[in-house]
């Protein structure tokens, strides 16, 4: 595989992709000829994915597979890629998820061509966006991805949809506005102090570290306010709820899987890596919303009628959590929030699915309308069960890994946000369990009665977000060895800048930021 | 040969979870060559799922026999499969230990847990969902296992949960009627109040301990501080309380009677339920190191839980809400002898107790099955003519636990007794008050099931062999487990050597009293557990003392002194209202604010939309007189 | 000839082609057929061409000829497209004015 610009190959295969595809004749529209072009794509995408995972070198905390070249050059704006153990898992989720929404979900009735052009242009823009080291080139792909999830929630989705796709841009792109000026802002004032060529390479910016104190701060919080916003933090959360329910199946879970991935993971590899200082500086107001979301979004989730957005809300909890883990700033809460992100896509991307079956087959998800769905289709009912168990966190099954890891870094780093955060934990359990109650349990009546048990396909589809469920659950040393190199590196990486010794293991008291910034 | 035996500690849960496994995926019927028909003869399901429980019995006799074979400061051998979570400097591993402590758990469970099975094939005939049940109860021994074998607080959590999920799956098994479900849901949330206890409880451990490991909690333990210590073992107590339901958390478990009869005595009695003990008396060495309030704390909340529930139970008229507030009543017992430094009591009476309450709710499902599903005991009587087998093997029961020599009940609780009086006479006697009310209500439970007049029409049917056999297994237990634990002389206390070595460092206080005060402790309580049985027998057979049994069956004493209802109606009520209110500040507030400033927005577009004719060529004119006044501007400038 | 002798100076170009914009200004705000209109912006445009390589001659610099260059590209690009747009809304409409078409009307 050596010299073989694999990870380039992968931005790029769905793109082609959705070339082939637009490019098919109309006489194509009524046939699978759409769907099977777009499976056939991200199936590729998938064994590359597969390649660089297996290939990935699990002692190296640093880039691999590193693809460099100038793109535009008087700018110094480059075509950068490398993937680490923190990015890996977002790749490798974005590569498992889009297949199996082509496969196992129905296709619209209509404009099928446009539909599967769109989906695989998204998972080019999430590749990339996961994929880019160098801050523009990032910026590129965090926009791009936001084009065809506007048009796929706006045209494919549901009631309301137009309303909720333009609120999702609008929000989104309020928030990438401020993050390009800080990214502007970061390059310009690093090549202005340096001396050095304009440079957007995510690496040497860090290491160079030449914002002051006041200049980084602003800077994160331009970018903590673009990020804030797609993970979504309290209380920008609210396109968050309309953008999901509206949006059809497929959307909802890239959404909930992916999409606001790139929020948390862009926290922590440009946020948290580029300005370490600030990062530590304003870690109580990021774990404190973070903690308000995780508790907002149990509760508000809790009192929703309607099914997909009561996952919706339970989505901001989740998120929530990750943020906390991310700014407990020590190997156990980083890796634990790298390790919830993959569970929340799996475990949430799983409800949703199901969420959408439940609704192909009962055209609605009022929680009021559906009972004793249990009694007609058991086995349903026992993948929901999994599933929300994953969702609330039962030991044995991969959330309580990344939730106990999350907690017990927070735990260390700021006792009291952790401790609130916990009961986070009676919460979760209270939403789900409670809505399971109204819609699986009960007497069956009427046209629940009618409801069709899952067929074999869908069971399968089900089935491939379980294995991963229940394998992290009892192994997740699996991902651990993968994420944890590249976490300890970041983590090295926050010390150097800091100065302070912050204990890898433990104990790490915050550091007081005033004095880490003077002496630079 | 201690070696080559315990590492056959993984068939232990090894062998649930294949069972579980087999079940789910239908893999019984692949072996099934003679009958193609769809429905798969019960009976095999049920004995394949109680073949995989016993067959982890004989593994749990294995790990026994080799625990004899050692010496008894060798006795604790942790066989490690894998690492589980490791990041940074923590290092949780699945692995499990193996001391006096675990194995004697594991024994009862297994045991205990067998035999019910066994009792459930016949019991559940019929059942549409046999099946399921039989493999929700394997996964619960497999978690049960887990939870008592594991070496590390966090496994030991795992296995909590576990056994929490498995206890929510049964109790809502029949789930079509909405009181079962809702009574699932309760349990697993109240269960997860004291979750997070626990789990607050695992994030002091490693922060003091920098191990979650048993050993190195119980080696660290003297050098932490107090206050940590004292932190750690409160919010355990917690977690301890929702498991076990003590008091505020105990008002699940009443409604937990929704479940099949079995799952009330395998999960709701026997076992489950007492992994709230387990896990106290496993981190005795931290209740030791603790300051000395807080294992006075853990005391009194077991001895006003056993006082309430005690006194619950005797107005009660569902035959099984009786059993389920004694087995509240009763685990405070267990508690009261944790807190006064008499772990070995606890397990002692955690042993006895799962013999004579597994008893009492299996006979109660013969009985039950006889009335064709009545469970208002003012709805039976007389049941002693018709039920000839079921009577004398609940009336094995009612002796032990009503604390009758030489039944096994007696033996236990009067150590606990011995225990509390060691600590504290006030308790003791509210204790012995305890005892006394627990005698009461069972008598009156008796008289009223077995005796007297017959309120039913229809003839009650013996229930078969399958269902009986267990329970002679039971109650022959029930009256010998006594010599486990024999207080006569140092010798006989075969449970208390035993252990010795798991609660090196715990919190054990010794008696300070020798031999003589105890016969006096043990006759005392033979005096009052007697006269409140004859009271009992006056008013429920002699019908006498009208008025005191109107006191006894008042309706505060039914509701279970309201507790219930307050936390209800405050859930339900304030919480639910609280909980609208947040929802509806989102759609208000936030939601509202973000569509203000959109619809604000939208006010000025509509301003300046007027400029917008359409018109190419007002729009040149608006180009031609812009570029005329720039025009203007240069030129008067350059002037 | 003493005529010629009167030089040429670049002013003249310049009045041409101030002379040649205003026409085209005027032309625009004042005609209603879309052509004619379409006719008057690449008026303006020359003018400005004009006016471009009157400053490159001026100068002697060759940036003016080369923006001519890319002028007449964009109006040549420009009128392709126009007058395609033209023509299909003729198409619809026949006879339409300039006034009639706005339907982009805010």
């Amino acid at each position: 595989m050596e010299g073989f610009p694999i990870l380039t190959v992968l931005i790029f295969v769905p793109l082609v992709g959705t070339a082939v595809i637009s490019a098919l004749p109309a006489r194509f529209e009524k046939a699978t000829v759409a769907r099977n072009t777009a499976v056939g794509f991200s199936l590729v995408t998938l064994v590359l994915a597969a390649i660089v995972l297996i290939d990935f070198d699990t002692a190296i905390g640093s880039l691999q597979f590193v693809d460099r070249a100038t793109w535009i050059a008087p700018s110094g704006i480059q075509w950068l890629v490398g993937v680490n153990g923190i990015s890996i898992f977002m790749v490798a989720l974005t590569a498992f998820l889009f297949p199996l929404c082509f496969i196992f979900l129905k296709q619209p009735e209509q404009n099928r061509r446009p539909y599967f052009a769109l989906i695989l242009m998204l998972q080019s823009g999430c590749l990339g966006a996961f994929l880019a080291q160098d801050l523009f080139l990032f910026f590129v792909f965090f926009e791009v991805v936001l084009v065809p999830m506007y048009f796929l929630i706006g045209r494919f989705g549901h009631a309301r949809a137009k309303f909720a796709s333009a609120k999702f841009f609008i929000f989104t792109m309020a928030g990438s506005a401020l993050m390009l000026v800080g990214i502007l802002a970061v390059a310009l004032l690093t090549a202005n102090k340096t001396g050095a060529p304009l440079t957007f390479d995510v690496e040497s910016l860090a290491i160079a570290d030449a914002l002051s104190v006041a200049e980084a701060r602003w800077v994160f919080l331009a970018f903590a306010i673009g990020f804030g916003v797609k993970v979504p933090l309290f209380p920008i959360h609210i396109w968050l709820p309309d953008a999901h329910t509206e949006a059809p199946t497929a959307g909802s879970i890239i959404l909930a899987g992916v999409l606001l991935k790139l929020g948390t993971y862009g926290f922590l590899r440009f946020g948290i890596f580029l300005f370490p200082e600030a990062a530590d500086f304003f870690a109580p107001v990021l774990m404190g919303l973070a903690v308000v979301g995780i508790l907002y979004g149990a509760v508000v989730a809790t009192m929703q009628k309607d099914l997909k957005r009561l996952v919706a809300y339970s989505s901001i909890a989740h998120l929530g959590f990750v943020v906390l883990g991310l700014f407990a700033l020590n190997s156990q809460g980083i890796s634990g929030a790298v390790l919830q992100m993959l569970n929340h896509g799996l475990s949430t991307g799983a409800l949703f699915l199901l969420v959408g079956y439940l609704y192909e087959r009962r055209h609605t998800r009022q929680i009021s309308e559906l009972e004793g769905i249990q009694k007609v289709a058991p086995i349903f009912a026992a993948l929901f069960t999994v599933v929300m168990l994953s969702s609330i966190g039962l030991p044995g099954l991969n959330g309580f890994v990344g939730e106990f890891l999350i907690l017990l870094g927070a735990f260390d780093a700021h006792r009291w946000f952790a401790v609130v955060a916990t009961s986070g934990v009676i919460l979760a359990a209270v939403y789900l369990l409670w809505a399971y109650k109204r819609v699986f349990h009960g007497p069956v009546e009427g046209e629940n009665a009618k409801t069709p048990d899952l067929k074999w396909k869908e069971r399968i589809g089900v089935g491939l977000f379980i294995v991963p469920i229940v394998l992290i659950g009892v192994y997740p040393r699996l991902l651990l060895n993968r994420i944890e190199p590249a976490v300890d590196n970041t983590i090295a990486h926050i010390q150097n800048v800091i100065g302070t010794e912050i204990d890898l293991t433990g104990e790490h008291e915050s550091p007081h930021s005033e004095e880490g910034g003077e002496h630079r | 040969m201690a070696e080559a035996l315990t590492n056959t500690v993984w068939f232990l849960p090894l062998a649930p979870l294949v069972g579980f496994l087999v079940l789910v995926f239908g893999f019984d019927k692949v072996f099934d060559s003679r009958n193609s028909q769809k429905n798969v003869p019960e009976k095999r399901i049920g004995w394949l799922a109680s073949g995989f429980v016993i067959t982890a019995f004989v593994f749990a006799v294995l790990q026994f026999v080799a625990l004899l074979s050692l010496d008894g400061h060798d006795r604790a051998v942790t066989k490690t499969l894998y690492s589980w979570i490791p990041v940074g400097s923590l290092k949780v591993d699945i692995s499990f230990l193996v001391d006096p402590l675990s194995v004697t758990m594991i024994l009862f469970i297994t045991g205990v847990g067998a035999l019910i099975h066994i009792y459930a094939v016949y019991y559940m005939h019929g059942d549409k969902d046999y099946r399921r049940f039989f493999s929700y109860l394997n996964l619960f021994v497999f978690s049960m296992i887990i939870l008592v074998m594991a070496d590390n607080l966090l496994l030991s959590f795992l296995g909590w949960e576990g056994v929490g999920v498995c206890s929510y799956f049964l109790i809502s098994f029949w789930f079509d009627k909405r009181e079962n479900a809702s009574a699932g849901s309760k349990a697993f949330i109240t269960n997860r109040v004291g979750d997070f206890g626990f789990m607050l409880a695992i994030f002091f451990t490693f922060q003091a301990f920098g191990s979650l490991g048993w050993q190195d909690i119980s080696h660290g333990a003297s050098s932490a501080t107090a206050s940590t210590v004292s932190i750690i073992v409160l919010l355990l107590m917690l977690g301890a309380a929702g498991k076990s339901a003590q008091i505020p958390l105990q008002v699940w478990l009443p409604n937990a009677m929704a479940g099949p009869t079995p799952v009330s005595a395998l999960i709701h009695a026997a076992t489950m339920v007492t992994a709230g003990v387990y896990l106290l008396v496993r981190v005795s060495p931290l209740l030791e190191a603790s300051y000395d309030w807080v294992p006075q704390v853990i005391m009194w909340i077991g001895l006003v839980t056993a006082l309430v529930a005690a006194l619950s139970a005797m107005a009660q008229t569902d035959i099984k809400r009786v059993l389920a507030y004694s087995t509240i009543s009763q685990l405070g017992f267990m508690f009261v002898a944790i807190g006064a430094g008499a772990p070995v009591a606890a397990i002692f009476h955690m042993i006895t107790h799962a013999f004579f309450k597994a008893l009492l709710f299996l006979g109660a499902g013969s009985v039950t099955h006889a009335m064709d599903g009545e469970q208002d005991i003012n709805k039976m009587g007389g049941l002693s003519k018709h039920l000839r087998y079921t009577t004398p093997l609940f009336l094995v029961g009612w002796l032990a636990i009503s604390g009758v020599p030489p039944f096994s009940g007696f033996w236990s609780k009067d150590e606990i007794l011995a225990g509390v009086y060691n600590n504290n006479r006030f308790a003791y006697v509210l204790l012995l008050l305890a005892a006394g009310v627990t005698g009461f209500y069972m008598t009156r439970l008796v008289l009223k099931v077995f005796f007297g007049k017959p309120n039913y029409t229809h003839t009650p049917h013996e229930s078969g062999k399958g269902i009986l056999l267990p329970l002679y297994g039971l109650a022959a237990l029930a009256i010998v487990a006594g010599i486990l634990n024999l207080p006569f002389s140092k010798d006989l206390l075969v449970l208390e050597h035993w252990l010795e070595p798991a609660l090196e460092g715990g919190f054990v206080k010794h008696l300070s009293f020798g031999g003589g005060t105890q016969w006096v402790l043990g006759i005392l309580s033979i005096i009052v557990g007697g006269l409140a049985m004859f009271l009992a027998f006056r008013i429920y057979h002699s019908n006498r003392f009208g008025s005191i049994q109107k006191v006894v069956e008042h309706q505060f004493f039914y509701k279970a002194w309201h507790i219930d209802q307050a936390l209800t109606s405050f859930v339900g009520g304030k919480g639910n209202r609280m909980f609208q209110k947040a929802a509806d500040f989102d759609t208000k507030v936030v939601d509202g604010t973000v569509m203000g400033v959109a619809s604000n927005t939208k006010k000025l577009g509509g301003v300046v939309r007027l400029f917008q004719t359409g018109k190419i060529r007002s729009y040149a004119l608006w180009v031609t007189l812009g570029a005329v006044a720039l025009l203007v501007y240069f030129l008067i400038r350059a002037l | 000839m003493s005529i010629v002798a009167v030089a040429v100076s670049p002013s003249w170009y310049l009045i041409l082609s101030g002379v040649l914009f205003s026409i085209g200004v005027l032309g625009l705000l004042v005609r209603r057929n879309p052509l004619v209109m379409f006719m008057c912006v690449e008026l303006m445009l020359n003018a400005v061409n004009l006016t471009f390589v009157t400053f490159a001659r001026e100068f002697g610099h060759l940036g003016g000829q080369a923006a001519v260059l890319f002028v007449l590209t964009v109006a040549a690009a420009e009128v392709v497209v126009g007058l395609a747009i033209l023509v299909s809304v003729l198409r619809l409409r026949p006879g339409a004015t300039a006034d009639d078409i706005s339907s982009l009307k805010g």
